[in-house]
């Protein structure tokens, strides 16, 4: 492993890993104390419907995916605001309707044979400058909107009626909170791959969650824990010649396992 | 002072009529009990009171001003803190929500919001847990750290909604002896199912189930018939006495809105 890291794609793979299970630590804090996982996991797919317009269109692929990851957030903000009980159907119809355009465009785009795969279970091996640049921007912009939002976000996860009660806006710290993870979403995509994303924004978040008392030392811990998972994985990925993507989620749910019969027999 | 003044409400929701020409006056330093059925409007009218609800007809006046005016000045005790235990957070954490828009810093928390947090901890006798999980806490001390939170707003108005459901006889028991040290300077409203312990604390009772009835209760001797020796009220009496106006159903000797579903 030391000596893989001499190779700039090895690097860069550390560095994605990094930013991105900091991200995924913090917003899959927020996703977990608001319990928003299946709803993360509709964004998470339906963000293929702009990996599918940006191939067809020859767009960057993170635009595309990012754009249409936050329109979906939007569209789900707004109808769970208004019919919090019909909420599930409308996010399986836009998980599926969301995958459904991807593969459209992908068949429609002419000569191109696109590599499903990498998006489905990452490639955290194909890393590129641009990508990391991203991705360290997007965790700056994460970092500083929790900062300083921290008691107006923490007030609404905890109690939104109450919050409301005391004049926090609590439509707008919810569309934020989901458009932030719509942003998460996307960049953990080129990680662990959409369909493993919410394992990676859920099983650190579990474990964090029983050792924390306060959710700032929660975001904080899940993002350590989370890289740690993402390096271990990284290097049975790197030796044994296994998939990136689910060499990190099979290492995060043995330690969850772990954990949890440490945590019985206590 | 009328603290709060409902004069000819009605409300609605969808075609349902929930609450049918009601009239409340509560005064200053008044512990008004809300009681009545499941379903009867309790909670409801409360909604109204904080304005969380708009109404329809009539018109509510909260000090004077319209209740959503009135907001800052009224403490609000939610139903059921027994959600969402698991979240990580420290009781001075949720207390601090308790605090209105204003003076605030650019990051977190201010430090006369520390000691207006921790001074409403005192009040509560939760001082000592104030770095504890609230997960952590027993229901009877998490419903304390809810009305320290609604003290830190400092109001002239404390609002309650079933605060003792799920605690037991002493911890209820605790929970209304608090009320009644806060009630020497401020104005009181719980809505409850406990009529017995309640109506012992308080000196105005209302019976909503639709239609609203109303009693003034502050001469307990007087206007209750007691037995054994700790002055317990005789529940049947009560009920007839509160209910007969606006509840026809409870033909029945046995209170059926007591029973839970």
């Amino acid at each position: 492993m030391i000596e893989a890291l001499q190779f700039e794609f090895m690097q860069h793979a550390l560095l994605a890993g990094i930013l991105v299970s900091f991200a995924s630590g913090i917003i899959g804090s927020l996703i977990v104390v608001n319990r928003m996982v299946f709803l993360a996991g509709g964004i998470a797919h339906t963000s293929y419907g702009g990996i599918g317009l940006a191939v067809y269109f020859g767009l960057p692929i993170f635009l595309g995916a990012s754009l249409f990851a936050v329109g979906a957030a939007l569209l789900i903000a707004a109808l769970t605001l208004k019919k919090r009980h019909r909420m599930d159907t409308f996010i399986g119809l836009i998980w599926a309707v969301g995958m459904a355009i991807g593969v459209i465009f992908v068949d429609l785009t002419p000569g191109y044979n696109v590599d499903l795969m990498s998006y489905l279970f990452g490639s955290i091996l194909a890393v590129s400058s641009e990508d990391l640049y991203f991705m360290g921007v997007l965790l700056a912009l994460i970092v500083v909107v929790v900062t300083f939002w921290y008691r107006d976000i923490l007030a609404v996860s905890y109690d939104s009626e109450y919050a409301n009660l005391r004049g926090v806006n609590v439509r707008f710290f919810y569309t934020l909170i989901l458009i932030l993870s719509a942003l998460t979403v996307v960049i953990a995509i080129k990680v662990v791959g959409l369909i493993l994303v919410i394992a990676m924004l859920t099983i650190p978040v579990y474990i964090a969650e029983k050792l924390s008392n306060s959710l700032f030392s929660m975001m904080f811990l899940s993002g350590a824990i989370a890289t740690l998972f993402t390096l271990i994985g990284l290097w049975f990925s790197y030796t044994y010649d296994l998939t990136s993507g689910a060499s990190i989620i099979m290492v995060s749910a043995l330690s969850l396992g772990a954990f949890l019969l440490i945590q019985k027999n206590k | 002072m009328a603290v709060v003044e409902i004069s000819n409400l009605s409300f609605a929701y969808d075609k349902q009529m929930v609450l049918e020409d009601i009239n409340l006056l509560v005064e200053e330093k008044d512990f008004l009990a809300i009681i009545g059925p499941n379903g009867g409007g309790k909670s409801t009218l409360l909604k109204l009171i904080l304005g969380i609800n708009t109404l329809d007809k009539g018109k509510i006046t909260v000090l004077g001003k319209s209740p959503k005016q009135s907001l800052t000045k009224i403490g609000y005790v939610p139903q059921n803190t027994n959600v969402n235990t698991d979240f990580p957070i420290k009781v001075i954490e949720v207390v601090m929500m308790g605090h209105v828009e204003g003076k605030r810093p650019l990051f977190g928390y201010g430090q006369h919001e520390v000691l207006c947090a921790m001074g409403a901890l005192e009040q509560v006798g939760m001082a000592d847990f104030a770095q504890t999980k609230i997960g952590s806490l027993s229901g009877g001390q998490r419903q304390r750290v809810m009305i320290a939170r609604a003290l830190c707003a400092h109001p002239q108005i404390l609002v309650l909604d079933e605060p003792t459901s799920s605690i037991d006889i002493t911890g209820q028991r605790e929970i209304y002896e608090l009320l009644k040290e806060l009630n020497e300077y401020i104005t009181v409203i719980v809505v409850s199912h406990d009529i017995s312990v309640i109506l012992e604390y308080a000196n105005k009772a209302a019976h909503v189930n639709k239609n609203l009835s109303y009693h003034d209760i502050s001469d307990k001797e007087s206007t209750f018939h007691t037995h054994g020796d700790k002055g317990h009220f005789c529940e049947i009496e009560l009920l007839q006495m509160l209910g007969a106006e606006s509840c026809n159903t409870c033909e029945d000797e046995k209170p059926q809105w007591r029973l839970k579903p």
